[in-house]
């Protein structure tokens, strides 16, 4: 069953396009790596998705119960998160913020599911943590605990791996696959072209060159192939 | 030393003065921690030199309660210099210094071109630094600054949850459906009511110091976002009230003292945080 449909959609900003006519659609259960140079408009594509920015034409449908706020979002870390003085249950129960609705306070409920997702990810002995305290991936686990909290069926990824080091990587790429195996589509936007082509489903490759299938296509592809090669030639 | 406190105590004008004094050191201290995380530390700055040309123009249109004028400007500044950091060409910290600086000037100007009394540097001293001696308020500017207050803290306590998620990851916020674009508006509206009050207090060149000091303070030993608020509060509240007290005691500019208590205060959180690691 297709949860996310997008058509013929254009994106860009007033007088910029990046990319146009793009349509594809995600399967639930889903692995969709997203890939391209810089600027070919993949941030601008995930945060159409979450309706953080309008379209310049086209259409996305959502399926199965999905809205864009019932979306897990993983953000690229910024500048004032670094230094934050938050406790890591605090930033997980953030990602509740979709339940609270007209309410002023989380409810036991949502508590509970702070709870549980931050058990999920292996981090429940840090809840009373500082978050400027802990490593990059320990942030990234909090970050993507918080997203499970705004979601049962759908997480978007804006690359969860930067800045990580390889053996911290490897751990965020077999945690998100595991989410994924328990049934929850992963949209990721990567860099990391091997992995990409290594743990997804799906590739949707934009900018120069476009290609959108599975990724035994994908290596036969122009695109694919050729961007394979420079991956790693590096 | 105790005797002269307890007889200012009998006098009307320093109850009110500690009354005022506690709770926008309240209000500014809650507020102070998401200005600082979100990077806004100057704004308080800003807004108050927007408070002090709004002020002069009051004064010399001949308006006697001068918070009709200063109120609104100052909220509409504090919005626009909010929405200002996000999209334009005029970077955050651009427009804040041009505001800022350009409303001191202008404020200044009318004061010499439209003379409201024959002491002209006393009053634009007074302004800046808050009243020499122990401020002076009217009864109805007590019942107005306790009101706001009022209104100040029930809407962070109420909207506690939404500021935190806001201040700490806009997109995630707005993606899952928060209304950031209202939020923000809030909390701008609600620093400039802090900033319009504080500034009878502090005066406006000191304003920032009693925004951005409890918050610093705190975050340099507490490890999660409520208990740096509360100790912020605390603090701030501590500070003021020890301030008023010692410059009845000294005979020294109200303003000043507090901002100076606050310094030690800020000076011995950064040991305490050194001590503990």
């Amino acid at each position: 069953m297709d949860q996310l449909t997008c058509k013929n959609l254009k994106l860009g900003y007033e007088n910029i396009t990046l990319t146009e006519d793009l349509s594809f659609s995600v399967e639930k259960g889903d692995y969709l790596c997203i890939v391209g140079e810089n600027g070919a408009g993949k941030s601008t594509l995930m945060r159409t998705i979450l309706r953080l920015q309008k379209p310049l034409a086209g259409t996305i449908e959502y399926n199965d119960d999905l809205t864009a706020s019932k979306i897990g979002y993983l953000p690229q870390q910024t500048v004032v998160q670094k230094d934050f003085p938050a406790s890591v249950f605090e930033v997980v129960l953030s990602g509740c913020q979709n339940s609270l609705g007209l309410k002023l306070f989380y409810s036991k409920a949502a508590k509970k599911r702070a709870m549980d997702n931050m058990a999920r990810l292996g981090i429940s002995d840090l809840a009373k943590w500082c978050y400027r305290d802990l490593s990059g991936g320990q942030q990234q686990r909090v970050l993507l605990a918080r997203a499970l909290c705004a979601t049962e069926k759908m997480l978007l990824l804006d690359e969860p791996v930067a800045g990580l080091d390889p053996l911290v990587t490897n751990e965020m790429y077999e945690l998100i696959k595991r989410l994924n195996d328990e049934g929850i589509t992963v949209i990721m936007i990567s860099h990391d072209i091997a992995a990409s082509v290594k743990y997804a489903k799906h590739i949707l490759h934009i900018g120069n060159e476009f290609f959108s299938g599975t990724v035994e296509d994908y290596k036969k592809s122009a695109a694919g192939s050729s961007y394979l090669e420079g991956g790693e030639a590096k | 030393m105790i005797d002269t406190l307890i007889s200012s105590l009998s006098y009307p004008f320093v109850r009110y003065a500690l009354i005022v004094g506690v709770l926008i050191a309240l209000c500014s201290s809650l507020l102070g921690v998401i200005l600082v995380l979100k990077r806004f530390s100057y704004i308080g700055d800003g807004l108050s030199h927007v408070a002090f040309g709004a002020m002069a123009v009051a004064a010399v249109v001949g308006l006697t309660d001068r918070m009709v004028l200063t109120l609104p400007i100052t909220i509409v500044c504090a919005i626009l210099l909010l929405w200002t950091g996000q999209n334009t060409r005029i970077k955050g910290d651009a427009a804040i210094a041009m505001i800022s600086v350009g409303a001191l000037a202008v404020g200044y100007l009318l004061m010499n071109l439209f003379p409201t009394s024959s002491n002209i540097s006393g009053d634009v001293c007074s302004t800046l630094f808050g009243s020499t001696k122990i401020l002076t308020l009217t009864k109805s500017e007590v019942i107005l600054s306790i009101v706001l207050s009022v209104v100040v803290v029930i809407t962070f306590v109420a909207l506690y949850n939404r500021f935190f998620a806001v201040t700490f990851d806009e997109s995630f916020a707005k993606a899952v459906g928060t209304k950031t674009n209202l939020i923000n508006f809030l909390i701008a509206t609600v620093i400039a009511v802090i900033i319009v009050l504080a500034m009878n207090l502090v005066g406006s060149l000191l304003v920032s110091a009693l925004v951005i000091f409890p918050a610093l303070s705190a975050m340099r030993i507490f490890k999660s976002f409520r208990s740096v608020t509360v100790c912020s509060a605390i603090l701030s509240v501590f500070c003021a009230l020890l301030g008023i007290v010692l410059s009845i005691l000294f005979e020294t500019p109200v303003g000043s003292t507090i901002v100076v208590t606050d310094i030690a205060a800020f000076i011995v959180c950064i040991i305490i945080g050194k001590v503990r690691g």
